[in-house]
């Protein structure tokens, strides 16, 4: 095997596999360790530059980041990122990071762009170009910015006041709103002269369901995302007694827990899957059990049942799924027949893009699915004037996804507007790495590997949380739970470095490495994950190899489970292995990487200056 | 040193036939310097024991005085232990032995510890050919009183300031040969493929093995000029033959080494395998191994591997002709069988 090149960012960044996995690629890692020091504004900060939603993501992200923690390799549960993440948000110093927002040239640069649909792709596409000085108009049909967040993600799970902070930090850098304004022609707003145009409108059609009974049913059966959205407008105050949610996903989460909120009494979920396969959240389905909502599992939807010309129920076919060794599933009717009596029923079972509003002759190439032809890595359409992003580019994902699409997009959109390549002038990451050695076995982390399980959050008692929609149920952790919880993460992004010419082959480091991660042996070409000190079965991830060392041997290590504990480097007689902290941070659109933030712990001179004044 | 070792392992650690990870082998976090080779020399231990399914409270580790004595502390904490008086691990271990024949006992000793205060008693327990594995973890130096030459530096090699060393050196495999020891081996604290195998095979001799481990000082002896470095060992190293160790469960192929290869039974149907890199050389004739030993030396090379064996010899329960059970297991009516007995066997002598 070739010697590991660890001049490659992308090395060590795929080390940190929580940063790797996140589609933004926060610095995990760093925060946590910031908020186990109580620097929450800071913590807050270091998200903030990444994932512009702190708060609202610390309560509602769909975590790729956990199931990727490397804690969940070698222990029983992965650390609890998201609710460590709302710590942050809880329990920052609002003033502080007022004080820290970017500046805004008055001096505007004479670009003018527009935003189509004022969601997370739209917010964090203008929070990276305000500072840049461009003009920027945003446009949504709603009185308030906010998108998908504010129109399905309920109050109850995300309280509006954490929202609007959030969305106002972008919109107070002066960006003009139109709202109120639904957009019905993109070739109208071309007109206008815009010199570039981003589409953020995500995923606004939810599916219904074709089933006998459906036309009788009228306005009984409702569309889930269509239904979360009036009742967070206020246009829809109450629901029937009874309500059957037909769907698996988190919005059938959202529209169950809704419902139980603003009149449903006996709300029942119902599912096509096994309850195991269900696309929700794990978390949001405990949730929902806590609230004495039952979910029937493998109930496919047959008919709704009249009586009287109204709604009275809705029947399901007993099904039983099985997995073949693709993983593909196939569904077997058993015979037997349900019937769950409703006076409503919520159809949560998906939903798609929908552009009726793009004309077909603006120079924008439509493909699969009447989806736009979105490049993958600039976010540019056909027309280079138009970019997409969020569930608008290739359908439903979440808001980290958004976010993460906001950033590349303006990174494009500046590069375009300054005449360069928005595919071969994109910015390399910001990197940094340095060594956390303070004293002889001292180090800038927490090297030792605490035993705590995962914390778990508190909640309002069930009878206070379904007494209303506002009131948020879940109570996050305390201070103190954090700091245990924070704790619990391994650090991966203090590196283990080695250093070959400095290596006497003393064997100490493979010695003392509780999981037997390093092995010397000779690198002669023949498989190597055979030949290591420790089972080494999880190919996604990378073996460390080193130069030939003087007897000829070389030092592999495995990455899968090294706990990052500092351990070989204090073992090591020569201070060939060394702990350094690696950061990695995604570079926003000027080419500006994101500051080293820890550092930044007073707040930005000019603003200072102002404060005083 | 270091102070806290995390208690997660490897989720998919190994287990051997009693269902253990390694991790029921281990002891506390080294207090050495780091780089020591008595750490290497204490996780082949941990290595050995596991590999040969003993349960660590079946072990006894038997130590005196010195950075090697303390070492026991390193591996196998659940096993018995016994830090003696310096230089008299061995009389100990006797006691010890005779008390409990059915522990195995592991000595671990430094060259201060048994080429100096301890030469004595080095030299008797080889003649009884007492039953257990003393290990000396040989640095040529005095490495907790600041790194004076120990008896086994070699004549010519240099302190870490610089001074030479004017004084003959002991060589421990010789002159076990000499004393005749029923297992000599030597080993290198860098060399785990060599020492592990070899460990193994001293543990299931029934008899005296001795293994005489070459195990670098970082802190005072691992210069240029000093012949216990790693530099210097890893140059000089020769080894005898490639030694593994074949469980008697384990059918033997002999088609899976190249090159000729000589396998050594050990009383319990365990074996060694040897593949030899000369082919005249045969760890089984004492006197041809002391040949070697002493040419290797005379071409400055440290001869390595197993270099003499003898499977079947009697040990000391034999030559006492102690009881099979334990005397520690022994009921007093048994030990202590009463005046009638006594005047029976006095009346025996008159």
């Amino acid at each position: 095997m070739k010697a590991t090149d660890i001049s490659n960012p992308e090395y060590f960044h795929k080390v940190v596999d929580c940063q790797y996995a996140c589609p933004a690629h926060t610095p995990v890692p760093e925060y946590i360790r910031l908020i186990a020091k109580r620097r929450y504004s800071d913590a807050y900060m270091v998200n903030w530059e990444s994932n512009v939603f702190p708060g609202v993501l610390g309560r509602t992200c769909d975590r790729p980041c956990e199931p990727a923690c490397r804690r969940g390799r070698v222990d029983e549960e992965p650390v609890a990122i998201c609710r460590l993440k709302r710590v942050a948000a809880d329990n920052k110093d609002d003033s502080n990071v007022d004080s820290r927002m970017p500046d805004i040239p008055k001096e505007k640069n004479g670009k003018r762009i527009a935003l189509i649909g004022a969601g997370p792709a739209s917010l964090t596409v203008a929070r990276d170009l305000m500072p840049l000085g461009y003009d920027i108009d945003i446009y949504d049909e709603n009185a308030k910015g906010g998108g998908f967040m504010r129109s399905q993600i309920p109050s109850f799970r995300l309280p509006e006041e954490v929202l609007d902070q959030e969305v106002n930090y972008v919109l107070d850098m002066g960006v003009s709103q139109i709202f109120n304004t639904r957009v019905e022609s993109l070739k109208e707003v071309l007109d206008k002269g815009y010199d570039a145009i981003f589409v953020g409108t995500g995923a606004p059609k939810g599916k219904d369901l074709n089933i006998p009974g459906r036309a009788e049913a009228g306005d009984n059966v409702h569309i889930g995302i269509n239904w979360l959205e009036s009742v967070a407008f206020e246009h829809t105050e109450d629901i029937g007694k009874k309500v059957v949610i037909v769907g698996g996903g988190n919005t059938a989460m959202d529209c169950c827990r809704t419902a139980k909120r603003i009149g449903g009494d006996e709300v029942t979920v119902t599912v096509r899957s096994t309850y195991e396969a269900m696309k929700a959240s794990p978390w949001e389905k405990d949730d929902t059990l806590a609230e004495g909502i039952p979910i029937l599992a493998n109930h496919s939807p047959k008919e709704f049942l009249i009586e009287d010309g109204k709604l009275a129920g809705m029947t399901f076919s007993v099904v039983e799924s099985s997995y073949d060794e693709n993983g593909k599933r196939t569904i077997r009717d058993t015979g037997e027949v349900v019937t769950v009596e409703c006076t409503d029923a919520i159809m949560a079972i998906g939903q798609d893009n929908a552009f009726p509003w793009i004309e077909r002759d603006i120079g924008i190439e439509f493909g699969d699915w009447e989806l736009p032809v979105v490049n993958k890595t600039s976010f540019q359409s056909t027309n280079e004037k138009i970019f997409f992003g969020g569930d608008a580019a290739f359908g439903p994902e979440n808001i980290i996804t958004a976010v993460a699409h906001g950033h590349q997009a303006a990174i494009s959109i500046d590069l375009f507007l300054s005449g360069k390549s928005t595919i071969d002038e994109r910015p390399a990451p910001g990197t940094n790495l340095v060594s956390t050695k303070m004293g002889i076995h001292q180090w800038a982390y927490d090297s030792a590997v605490v035993d705590d399980d995962r914390q778990a959050s508190a909640h309002l008692p069930v009878e206070k949380a379904l007494s209303s929609r506002k009131i948020e149920s879940e109570l996050g952790f305390s201070p103190e739970v954090a700091f245990t919880e924070a704790e619990r993460c391994l650090n991966c992004d203090v590196q283990t470095v080695f250093v070959e010419e400095k290596c006497i082959e003393c064997d100490a480091c493979a010695d003392i490495c509780p999981t037997n991660c390093i092995t010397f042996t000779h690198n002669d070409g023949s498989p190597l994950r055979d030949r290591l000190n420790a089972p080494s079965l999880n190919l996604e991830t990378d073996l460390y190899v080193s130069t030939d060392l003087a007897t000829g041997s070389a030092m592999i290590k495995d990455e899968d489970v090294c706990l990052h504990c500092g351990l070989c480097a204090e073992r090591c007689p020569t201070s060939a292995w060394d702990m350094k902290k690696f950061l990695y941070t995604v570079t926003k659109a000027g080419d500006n990487p994101a500051p080293i933030l820890v550092e930044q712990t007073t707040p930005r001179k000019k603003k200072q200056a102002e404060a005083a004044a | 040193m270091s102070f806290i070792k995390p208690n997660i392992r490897h989720p998919e650690a190994p287990k051997n036939k009693l269902g253990l990870s390694t991790k029921s082998y281990e002891g506390a976090i080294s207090t050495l310097c780091a780089g020591c080779g008595h750490d290497s020399i204490s996780a082949a231990i941990m290595q050995a024991v596991w590999g040969l399914d003993i349960e660590p409270h079946r072990v006894a580790k038997m130590s005196g005085i010195g950075c090697s004595s303390k070492s026991p502390t390193y591996f196998l904490n659940k096993a018995h232990g016994f830090n003696s008086v310096h230089g008299r691990m061995p009389s100990v271990t006797t006691g010890a032995n005779v008390a409990n024949r059915d522990l195995l006992y592991i000595g671990v000793s430094g060259d201060g510890d048994t080429a100096s205060i301890g030469m004595g008693q080095f030299a008797h327990v080889i003649r009884r050919n007492l039953n257990m594995s003393y290990i000396v973890e040989n640095n040529g130096c005095y490495g907790l009183t600041k790194g004076q030459d120990s008896a086994t530096a070699d004549e010519g090699s240099k302190s870490k300031k610089g001074k030479v060393n004017p004084f003959e050196s002991i060589d421990l495999v010789a002159l076990a040969l000499e004393l005749g020891a029923t297992f000599v081996a030597r080993s290198f604290s860098g060399d785990k493929q060599q020492l592990i195998p070899l460990l193994k095979a001293a543990m299931s001799h029934k008899g005296f093995a001795l293994i005489d481990v070459v195990s670098p000082c970082v802190t005072f002896n691992n210069h240029a000029g000093s012949t216990k470095s790693y530099d210097y060992t890893r140059e000089h190293v020769q080894a005898a033959s490639v030694v593994d160790f074949v469980p008697m469960a384990q059918e033997i192929t002999l088609d899976q080494i190249e090159g000729s290869t000589k396998d050594v039974q050990l009383h319990n149907g365990d074996s060694v395998r040897l593949s030899k890199l000369d082919d005249n050389y045969d760890p089984t004739d004492r006197t041809n191994a002391i040949h070697v030993l002493h040419e290797h030396k005379n071409q400055d090379k440290l001869l390595t591997g197993l270099i003499y064996i003898e499977p079947e010899s009697d040990n000391f329960h034999e030559i006492l002709n102690i009881p099979d059970t334990p005397l520690n297991q022994l009921k007093e009516d048994v030990l202590c069988p009463g005046s009638s007995v006594l005047s029976s066997i006095n009346d025996s002598l008159k």
